[in-house]
């Protein structure tokens, strides 16, 4: 959790977002968010609505999107809770921005069983196009982060981009994804084996054929 | 022999077929549900404990035994109004290796939630919480989207399934902390706080969510209820050996020729299960160094002692590991091992939740000390210290992440010792980066 720092409160950062409030979109999601938490509970909410107020604020900025300070105020208000609680929780939890970010966040997994498959090479990669921890390119598109395990070891290595993943990297694919998304293009998500459709054994599942082509009912064979 | 695929329980794992509700129900899900809630709580709650199952989350806890642990009479709050109960599914697959509730979750949802209803019935449940990690973005939209279609078909919500009975499910997305995945700190999670955990006593079952009793399951735990109870116990049960029954969903990662998820028999051995499905060891059996059974919170095994180890949880004990979460990370000779285990240091260090110090503080000297014995930057006894360190971490915190970040250590430094030494006496500056 170290190695972070919130992005200092300034009369220019209360200049651009002093004044933020839910669009009327984001005010119907909030309402329901709130609804899934017991009453008197509602700070339950506060992690839901984080991430809703940072992809808003990504939204108007066309970035993966941040909290600034006034944005942590307007949720905390907004759930009736202690400024400092909002900002415990968005300094603890690392996928909330606490600074300024690029449009493209790759956060390349780096833990051990990525590391077995080559994660060093995908980072490399990353690298030698210019990005670094901490630092947004120079044309705004590229934030980069090493992650720790995101959950698709059976087909590493991966990169999380913005909403999505992309598996079974080598260097070479990895450039393909984000040439395509420099382009403004949507590279196909998941993973990058060709005829690998998620997480079976490469070259066809062991197991459940017969789901490959129909919707079987095993049922009847029990 | 390997497991009839009519006998496996996840039949959608790799997603050929659509998740929706229409498609899960022509698989089987929501099969009979009403008929399996009108056997009664206590019938399901025996039912599961004779099935034999182990909590898929890890810690291998009997699960019915678990939800027989959920009081009676609810317990009353200051105005003598009787308090809900909760389930919480843990679905926050953070630890290294793991990634087999995400294919339960993108791929089979409605098996999830059919098992919450089931679950949370029989512990008597106001509702569930599904508490996502929040890197699973894409998973956690399915989960939104077939709660939706649940709802619609009043197979959740009042009177769910036509039982009578009114249960919610809700699901709550995480955002990025390893420790979440602590049931205490899950619960403080969805509070609203830090997910720092809290101190045991009190358990979850007497006050946990919101103070009322509350019951925390895995996901693989509660998705394969609804199966059993059609399957009866002693199908289950059929499957592994004494103490450790039933179906389970293996993750192969690292140096084998086709990484993959699988549902498997428990008690397979390890070289079953690589030859069947991984396609055998890269570079074959020979080229074997360790492996990491069960996770990276799980001290490593070396080649000799795990190829024909039945995987379950009283097999690999013997052997010095542990079943874990069933995420097996292979490692071949080519592997530097000590900055294998000196990652995992790292990821621990970075996942301390800060709250004890023998954690907070432990972690990142041990990773340091990790990182010179890579290069072999050390001296010969701090081997030893680092062992006595992570023996002083050990046991002495709130929860047991300070112990997953000292087993892998303790692991490495009782199978590879001459090889820490060695780098010491060569002193490695070509290691280093």
């Amino acid at each position: 959790m170290a190695d972070r720092y919130i992005e200092p409160d300034s009369p220019e950062l209360r200049a651009r977002w002093g004044n933020f409030a839910w669009t009327p979109e984001n005010a119907e999601k909030a309402k329901d968010v709130l609804s899934r938490y017991p009453e008197g509970r509602q700070r339950s909410a506060v992690m839901p609505l984080l991430d809703l107020a940072q992809r808003q604020v990504g939204a108007e900025e066309n970035t993966q999107g941040w909290l600034p300070i006034p944005v942590m105020e307007y949720v905390a208000a907004y759930l009736d809770m202690p400024i400092i609680r909002v900002v415990e929780v968005a300094t603890f939890y690392t996928m909330y921005n606490i600074a300024p970010i690029g449009r493209f966040h790759v956060q390349v997994c780096g833990t051990t069983p990525c590391m077995l498959r080559g994660s060093d090479g995908i980072i490399a990669a990353c690298k030698k196009r210019g990005m670094k921890a901490g630092h947004i390119s120079d044309d705004g598109l590229w934030s980069f982060t090493e992650v720790e395990c995101m959950g698709n070891c059976a087909s590493a290595p991966m990169v999380q981009i913005n909403d999505d993943n992309y598996e079974d990297l080598t260097p070479e694919r990895l450039d393909v994804v984000l040439d395509a998304l420099a382009r403004g293009e949507t590279p196909k998500a998941g993973t990058q084996e060709p005829g690998r459709h998620t997480v079976e054994p490469s070259g066809g599942p062991t197991s459940l054929k017969a789901m490959v082509t129909e919707n079987h009912d095993y049922r009847g064979e029990w | 022999m390997a497991l009839a695929d009519k006998d496996r329980i996840f039949t959608n794992l790799y997603g050929f077929q659509p998740w929706n509700l229409k498609e899960a129900m022509a698989r089987g899900a929501w099969d009979g549900t009403k008929d399996i809630l009108a056997k009664g709580k206590e019938a399901i709650i025996e039912e599961m404990k004779a099935s034999g199952l182990r909590g898929r989350g890890g810690a291998g806890f009997p699960t019915g035994l678990k939800w027989s642990f959920m009081p009676k009479q609810p317990p009353v709050d200051q105005n003598g109004n009787p308090k809900p109960s909760f389930l919480v599914i843990n679905a926050d697959e953070s630890e290294p290796g793991s990634c087999k509730d995400r294919e339960i979750m993108r791929h089979d949802p409605h098996l999830l939630f059919e098992g919450a209803l089931v679950a949370g019935f029989a512990m008597g449940a106001r509702a569930a919480y599904i508490y996502i990690r929040g890197e699973y973005i894409r998973e956690a939209e399915v989960l939104f989207a077939a709660r939706e279609e649940a709802y619609a078909a009043g197979l959740l919500g009042k009177n769910a399934c036509g039982s009578g009975y009114d249960f919610d499910v809700f699901v709550h997305r995480g955002a990025g902390a390893y420790i979440c995945g602590e049931e205490t700190a899950m619960i403080e999670s969805l509070e609203g706080k830090k997910g720092q955990p809290r101190l045991k006593p009190p358990f979850p079952a007497g006050a946990g969510l919101y103070g009322c009793p509350t019951t925390v399951n895995n996901v693989e735990s509660i998705a394969v209820a609804p199966t059993i109870m059609r399957r009866g116990a002693a199908w289950f049960s059929s499957f592994g050996n004494e103490n450790n029954r039933g179906t389970k969903l293996f993750q192969i990662s690292g140096h084998v020729n086709k990484p993959c998820v699988v549902e498997e028999e428990m008690s397979i051995s390890f070289r079953e299960l690589i030859e069947t499905h991984c396609g055998g060891i890269t570079g074959g059996w020979d080229n074997l160094l360790a492996v990491i059974p069960g996770g990276s919170s799980v001290p490593l095994v070396p080649a000799a002692d795990i190829i024909d180890c039945p995987m379950d949880y009283d097999g690999l004990k013997k052997v010095g590991s542990g079943l874990g979460t069933a995420a097996i990370i292979v490692m071949d000779k080519s592997t530097d091992i000590v900055r294998a285990i000196s990652r995992i240091s790292h990821f621990y260090k970075h996942e301390s939740c800060g709250q004890c110090t023998p954690c907070r503080e432990g972690t990142g000297w041990m990773w340091r000390v990790m990182e010179r014995l890579r290069t072999g930057d050390a001296e010969v006894e701090e081997i030893d210290m680092l062992y006595q360190v992570t023996k002083q971490v050990e046991g002495h915190t709130i929860c047991a992440l300070g112990d997953a970040a000292a087993w892998p250590i303790q692991g490495l430094i009782r199978h590879f010792r001459p090889e820490l030494e060695r780098r010491i006496a060569e002193n490695m500056p070509e290691a280093a980066e």
